[in-house]
């Protein structure tokens, strides 16, 4: 699975505003709802239902890295975006560091298997230290877009 | 004294496989020990105590995945870790929030 297979480009975040786990989730699922991929009535629930899942663990990964996501039955594909804070945000992660990286995820509850091949593909780029260098350094969408691009044209494995 | 590598083979069990709170677990577990304990996946290994590295394997429902553990207290390693797997992560009896 590659980037363009689940994240929205339209929906990318490149300098949040959030402050907090809960700024930046709401942050993101909005910026989903700006660009149409879920629907205005479900916002909430939605937002809800990803700290609800926090609740159970952290997603901050480590690395500056986390991946807020949850199942709901509003969508019916895997949707997603990214979202860069420049200075970091307190995420509770695993390993304590700020988090400066976000990858959104919201899956129709019947499809694991998307969702685990999207954390396969976004844990694999994330390994490469240059390509969380050069997302952390990125300040505009388009510089999101070209990035995330480069790595789905470069990727020899795919799920 | 020398540690021979212990080695064994897990399958996932859970509907919604390897996912992050999966190796959550996986890597709270793994890194109660010493051994070096790596998990692979057609021939890919991967350190059990990175998170960002087990779900690089994107291991769904009814992957069998190898797993081989060397150090001093390897058996000990290999067996809570095949328990982990056996008991499905605890998300084989009530469906859980991914």
């Amino acid at each position: 699975m590659k980037f363009s297979d689940f994240i929205n480009t339209k929906a990318i975040c490149a300098e949040l505003k959030a402050q907090t786990k809960e700024e930046v989730i709401e942050e993101l699922v909005q910026s989903l709802l700006d660009s149409g991929q879920i629907q205005a009535d479900q916002r909430e629930d939605i937002v809800a239902s990803i700290m609800k899942r926090e609740e159970l663990g952290s997603t901050g990964i480590g690395r500056g890295v986390a991946v807020p996501h949850t199942k709901h039955p509003s969508v019916e594909q895997l949707v997603g975006t990214v979202g860069v804070s420049v200075n970091g945000v307190d995420f509770d992660s695993l390993d304590g560091e700020r988090v400066q990286l976000f990858f959104l995820l919201i899956s129709p509850p019947e499809r694991p298997g998307d969702h685990l091949r999207a954390l396969e593909n976004i844990s694999r780029q994330l390994r490469d230290e240059t390509f969380c260098r050069f997302l952390k350094q990125s300040r505009s969408p388009s510089d999101i877009e070209q990035l995330l691009q480069e790595y789905d044209d470069n990727q020899f494995v795919s799920g | 004294m020398t540690n021979a590598p212990l080695s064994t083979t897990v399958t996932v069990l859970n509907p919604q496989g390897l996912h992050a709170r999966p190796a959550d677990l996986i890597v709270r577990q793994a890194s109660q020990y010493e051994s070096k304990i790596e998990i692979g996946k057609l021939g890919e290994w991967v350190d059990a105590k990175s998170i960002l590295s087990l779900l690089t394997l994107g291991a769904a429902q009814g992957t069998e995945l190898g797993l081989q553990v060397q150090g001093p207290d390897a058996e000990e390693a290999i067996q809570a870790l095949k328990d982990l797997f056996e008991q499905g992560f605890n998300e084989l009896s009530e469906p859980v929030d991914a």
